[in-house]
């Protein structure tokens, strides 16, 4: 388990050298969104370039151009997309509850920050910019700049390795016991 | 006494958006004493840190603000000559605007927010009458992604409704903000599983002997904070029961996420 302060966007290398597990702060700019986010970028690509981006899972509480309150929001809701916002560069997705782990492999990191923890997530993030706002609040795309943002733990790394599924069969044979 | 259950229930959300219980906080504070695991026992201070930041600020501890539901226990001797849906419904409302909360409630099929935490159904009222005439309004504002994990099984009377109940959150727990509360009803209908399973996250947490039981052997599974491992799954979970046809056997499980968030105002 190592500690690792990164800056957006993330290279090749930051990916590589991630293992589950490891404990990561990340700086630099990261964008919000959930579910209708994904569906109009199917439909109509998306606003910003994610190239090497850091994309998270969340449906933030904002007032004019504070950040309020800003945990992670469920990830697998979003697992339909995973492929193509993977395929758009983003090499870091953030969230909570994990998601299947196959289309990581070799290109990107899942990082699980903890859910529930709004108020602090949301000391650790300023508005730069929003789109989509006709999606509502919750639901618009907002770059964030982010410092220190975490603590995240890598839960599916670039190497296979998926720390969500390994403690689902775990708990599974602890059933059959 | 309109302007006295909206401004209650102003209060009471307020409370409950930005602070814990006392009894959830202990639970927390316990389990993160004695947590194993270092990145469980690390989220479990997280999730502390967390709460005293948002206490501090005044902010909302999840972004979450959750769906507007309160139980009402209101005195036999207590008239009322308005809608008390109506009265909390403008104290959500202002609520909303003043906290402020996340407009979280649309319509299931249009999809389109109402922007202010209100509409048909919403908010949801769970009515008791008591004896007195004191009207107590408790806010319990359940956030989806807890409530989205929640299930409802039809068994075969010849099941162990704690297998199922054991199979549910191995499944589902990682995905409902753990560590857990478990609201759970066994017995009645179909839809009165699911409500006595909503009123046992009102009556949290149980100490009978199947409880404590049911609370160890889902502690055993290993599934900790966030999903992500460790000794601490669940911290506290309440079994409701209502006799049910001799050929059914209804088993609900409402899940909570750690911060089960809830205030009570008082109006004598």
């Amino acid at each position: 388990m190592t500690e690792f302060h990164l800056r957006t966007p993330f290279k090749a290398e930051d990916v590589q050298k991630l293992n589950a597990g490891d404990v990561v702060f990340l700086s630099g700019m990261i964008f919000s969104a959930r579910d209708k986010a994904h569906a109009l970028m199917r439909e109509k690509g998306a606003p910003v370039s994610l190239e090497g981006a850091a994309l998270y899972h969340c449906g933030p509480l904002i007032r004019g151009n504070t950040v309020l309150s800003a945990g992670p929001t469920t990830s697998g809701r979003m697992a339909r997309y995973t492929e193509e916002i993977l395929a758009r560069g983003v090499r870091a997705i953030i969230g909570k509850g994990g998601l299947p782990g196959a289309p990581f492999l070799n290109r990107a990191v899942y990082l699980a920050y903890p859910g529930g923890c709004g108020a602090a997530a949301a000391l650790q993030l300023r508005v730069m910019g929003v789109h989509c706002q006709e999606l509502g609040m919750a639901e618009s795309l907002w770059e964030f700049e982010a410092l220190e943002f975490g603590p995240m733990i890598v839960a599916v790394d670039s190497h296979g390795k998926d720390l969500f599924r390994d403690v689902r069969r775990s708990a599974e044979k602890q059933m059959t016991r | 006494m309109r302007t006295r259950v909206i401004e209650a229930t102003v209060r009471a959300l307020m409370q409950a958006e930005t602070r814990l219980p006392s009894w959830v906080m202990q639970r927390i504070e316990e389990a993160a004493s004695l947590e194993t695991n270092p990145v469980a026992r690390s989220h479990l201070q997280f999730m502390l840190e967390n709460v005293r930041l948002a206490e501090e600020g005044s902010l909302p501890i999840c972004q979450d603000t959750g769906l507007p539901i309160f139980h009402v226990q209101m005195g036999r001797e207590r008239v009322l000559d308005f809608s008390l849906q109506d009265a909390i419904a403008e104290g959500v409302r202002i609520a909303t605007s003043t906290i402020p909360l996340r407009p979280n409630t649309v319509d299931p099929i249009t999809r389109k927010n109402s922007g202010d935490n209100t509409g048909p159904g919403m908010p949801d009222i769970i009515l008791d009458h008591v004896d007195g005439q004191s009207l107590k309004i408790t806010a319990y504002p359940k956030g989806a992604g807890s409530e989205n994990m929640s299930l409802v099984g039809m068994l075969n009377p010849a099941d162990d409704p704690y297998d199922f109940i054991l199979k549910t959150v191995s499944e589902r727990a990682a995905n409902a903000c753990p560590p857990l509360f478990l609201g759970i009803g066994i017995g009645g209908s179909f839809d009165l599983a699911a409500r006595l399973a909503k009123r046992a996250l009102f009556n949290m947490p149980g100490n009978s002997p199947q409880e404590l039981q049911l609370l160890e052997r889902l502690n055993h599974l290993g599934i900790g904070p966030m999903g992500l491992g460790g000794d601490t799954t669940v911290l506290g979970l309440k079994i409701e029961t209502a006799f049910c046809h001799t050929a059914s056997l209804p088993v609900a499980v409402n899940f909570q996420c750690w911060a089960n968030r809830s205030a009570t105002e008082v109006i004598l």
